[in-house]
């Protein structure tokens, strides 16, 4: 029997509705396995149609995007409801992504920039999207706009992980595959490699057991075939699960983590500093204790923004995830 | 009153709900809302300026390449650096690319089901799914094939299709190989003909069929058109100069990006807040096509509009095929925009052809300029597949971002996405009562004609008060 599926997207891009039409022609096999019930980028099932569904209706619901307002907390809830199975798909359902680093700031002020402040915006009385409006003695609403960003199992259940931003093609055919053949996935499961990326990539027979002075990538031109913390520029490969077949890498851009952090680690940022502390600068070590202490502290100056360079999409999944209120 | 809610609306990228309101049959009130907003403007305050192109290519991943390289030439502009000549080429080719993915995309997944299927097809078949079972599988896999080549492109020189890695300030972080040209040559002869193709399935399955949209005079919208041009004011999707032009076709301003905030403003509505660019010295009159309002309308239809000529050979055929069967310029019907795109299509493909026949793109040197200055703000201007985008960043002396203004595709047509919804319900007034779903998306194919980008515009949209009086449309406030 056909499986009944489901695709959604809460605060996302819509890369990960592209990463799905790029298995290509694998899409063919979908549609003979499945039937796709409820996309709203290509399909034309609406919320009523969704509410009015029997509970597990679907068999599978692809959920991305993560929760940032009242509306995507609630059909992330709806489609838990309605889905037998829920796979929070692609880095902002797993762990908040790229927009989960507005957790730095206050919901006010990403307001106040967006629609006050913005250099081309004309907006001499302030005014800001509300909840409900009233025009001509009618009401409409918005969704509650959220003080942070939460990945999708802070909101609801979620039954599989499938990582990466956007997921990676091979590991959304092989999730397809099982999917289709009913294999027995244990619950939980990340739908992905347990190795680093490290383990995996290329460049990793020169990884240095000491990394040399920090540098940005405005600065050199890396060698494409050395490791990058040998040349010292910060790539997130120890701290990052492997499975993206290293493309970042491959086109000489470090990696910056959006496959999130292996197994065996909660905190991505976290695990990717204590890699840098085992080998940054381990040469000066021999140096008495002033000096080399000296000398580090202005090596750490020269990490521009470490949250956005540790912790680019794993923010929002941190131990420490957001900014304190008040 | 009565109100009826289309939520949400589909076959777009991001997210958006229609609401009608009817008092005794008669639209009163139709409002786009777009529940969605994420920030981007300010939590990338505080990130390295080289990280721009891939943090802000997460605002959409459906147009990521513009995204990126709107990011890459603020930067260049910012650290006031001259990009090689071999990495311009690159970043232009793949952006061909993503132009060729982009717009078979919207034809053949998002809003052109509507026409290749039906719009009185049943809501289950209008959809790429509806598009192979009716035009057979081999159909269907040249359709995958070529979106697929548009995406492989952007792989091989960008690094990663969906969010990809290779811009940065003063040029391309890798170059590509013989055997990698040779391959996107090969890919881009193949686009080429499949674009032809493409506008013949239009010109025989739709635009015979659809007269009443495509011709119907109801359906013209009058406002500026705007879009880049290169030197000699051709359609270039890259680089160049903003052109705005009237809809009494003469040139209204030619500017350098830099100069974007002489030439262009944001308004809000108190009662809406929204965003509604406009021509500044024009002003903004409310959503009205007015001569002297400063709204105007960008992508496929006002780049077209806005360009003398195409510099491809059979993309220029196109182009004066199309002005000669409507016989004016500029065009103004919102259904044109489905035409234009293709003819774009053909553009980017030809284009797309011609970059990668040129062996001087091979090669691992001269793809990077290291020169690059004290850095200040800088603006990138790109033509999203959706239109004219704009990245404006605030760098402090170690090129950290400070500030973040961004003006992109899909808010630029806001005040047009508004007015054209209106006629569009209009145009279904006396059967909405019935709430027919089949209605309801004709509605939808109002806004599906420029291919809106929700994610990217993320700011909210609202309609005013309409009058249908004599099959003539009037607005009142």
């Amino acid at each position: 029997m056909k499986k009944k599926f489901a695709f959604y997207w809460a605060a996302s891009c819509g890369g990960c509705e592209i990463a799905v039409l790029d298995i290509n022609e694998k899409i063919l096999d979908v549609i003979k396995n499945a039937d796709i019930l409820f996309w709203p980028v290509a399909v034309d099932t609406k919320y009523k149609d969704v509410e009015n569904l029997p509970d597990e209706y679907f068999d599978f619901c692809f959920f991305n995007g993560s929760i940032r307002n009242s509306e995507q907390e609630h059909l992330a809830k709806l489609l838990r409801k309605k889905s037998r199975v829920l796979v929070a798909f692609g880095s902002c359902a797993v762990e908040g992504c790229i927009p989960g680093l507005a957790n730095l700031y206050r919901r006010e002020d990403i307001l106040k920039r967006g629609f006050i402040e913005t250099e081309s915006t004309d907006n001499p009385k302030k005014v800001l999207p509300q909840k409900e409006i009233s025009y001509n003695s009618e009401k409409m609403e918005l969704p509650e706009f959220y003080s942070q960003v939460f990945p999708l199992d802070e909101i609801c259940e979620v039954d599989y992980y499938l990582p990466g931003c956007p997921p990676p093609t091979g590991l959304i055919i092989n999730a397809m595959e099982k999917i289709f053949a009913n294999e027995n996935i244990p619950k939980k499961t990340y739908l992905a490699p347990t190795k680093s990326l490290c383990d995996t990539c290329e460049r990793n027979k020169t990884f240095p057991k000491k990394m040399p002075k920090i540098k940005r990538m405005i600065e050199i031109q890396p060698d494409p075939n050395t490791c990058f913390l040998e040349q010292g520029i910060i790539c997130l490969g120890p701290a990052t699960r492997s499975g993206c077949k290293n493309l970042c890498i491959n086109a000489n851009w470090p990696c910056t983590g959006c496959m999130g952090p292996t197994p065996e680690v909660s905190d991505q940022g976290a695990k990717m500093i204590s890699a840098l502390t085992s080998i940054l600068l381990l040469d000066e070590e021999k140096k008495n204790y002033e000096e080399f202490y000296k000398i580090l502290e202005e090596e750490i100056k020269k990490i521009k923004d470490p949250i956005g360079t540790f912790y680019m999409y794993s923010l929002a999944k941190a131990i420490l995830n957001k900014r304190r209120e008040g | 009153m009565k109100k009826i809610s289309i939520d949400p609306i589909t076959r777009l990228e991001g997210h958006g709900k229609i609401e009608i309101f009817l008092e005794k049959g008669k639209v009163k009130d139709v409002f786009l809302q777009v529940p969605e907003f994420r920030g981007f403007e300010k939590f990338c305050e505080g990130r390295k300026g080289e990280d721009m192109p891939q943090l802000t290519s997460r605002i959409c991943g459906v147009c990521p390449v513009a995204h990126h390289f709107a990011a890459t030439k603020a930067l260049d502009s910012a650290y006031n650096c001259e990009v090689p000549i071999k990495a311009k080429k690159l970043r232009e080719l793949m952006y061909c690319g993503y132009i060729i993915y982009d717009h078979i995309l919207h034809f053949y997944f998002l809003g052109g089901p509507d026409f290749l299927v039906g719009k009185d097809a049943p809501k289950e078949k209008r959809n790429i799914i509806g598009v192979i079972e009716k035009y057979g599988e081999q159909v269907g896999m040249e359709v995958i094939k070529h979106r697929a080549y548009g995406q492989k492109i952007t792989e091989i020189i960008g690094g990663k299709a969906t969010h990809p890695v290779c811009g940065i300030p003063g040029g391309v972080t890798k170059g590509i190989s013989e055997e990698e040209r040779k391959e996107i040559e090969e890919m881009a002869k193949s686009c080429v003909q499949f674009s032809l193709f493409t506008l013949e399935i239009f010109k025989k399955n739709i635009l015979e069929n659809y007269q009443d949209l495509f011709f119907n005079k109801n359906f013209d919208l009058e406002v500026y058109n705007m879009g880049l041009v290169d030197d000699d004011k051709c359609l270039n999707f890259y680089d160049g100069k903003v052109r705005v032009t009237a809809p009494d076709n003469s040139e209204y301003a030619l500017f350098e990006p830099k100069e974007y905030l002489n030439y262009i403003g944001e308004y809000v509505y108190e009662w809406s807040f929204v965003k509604f660019p406009y021509l500044k010295n024009i002003g903004f009159k409310g959503l009205i096509p007015l001569k002297d309002n400063g709204l105007y309308r960008v992508g496929p239809l006002a780049r077209l509009n806005v360009s003398e000529s195409l510099k491809t050979k059979e993309a220029q055929k196109e182009f004066e095929n199309f002005y000669k069967t409507y016989n004016k310029k500029p065009v103004n019907n919102i259904f044109a925009y489905h035409w234009a795109r293709l003819i774009e299509l053909l553009y980017a493909s030809e284009r797309a052809l011609e970059l990668s026949s040129d062996k001087d793109i091979i090669g691992y040197e001269e793809i990077r300029n290291f020169d690059l200055k004290k850095p200040k703000d800088g603006v990138g201007i790109v033509e999203a597949a959706r239109g004219t985008l704009i990245h404006h960043y605030f760098l402090n002396e170690e090129g950290m971002i400070e500030k973040v203004n961004l003006i992109v595709a899909t808010t630029n047509n806001n005040g047009a996405l508004n007015i054209s919804l209106k006629i569009g319900a209009l145009s279904v007034e006396e059967y909405l009562d019935k709430e027919d779903e089949k209605l309801l998306n004709q509605i939808e194919m109002f806004f599906r004609a420029y291919d809106p980008c929700l994610a990217c515009a993320s700011h909210n949209l609202k309609f005013q008060i309409l009058k249908k009086e004599e099959n003539k449309i009037t607005i009142i406030f």
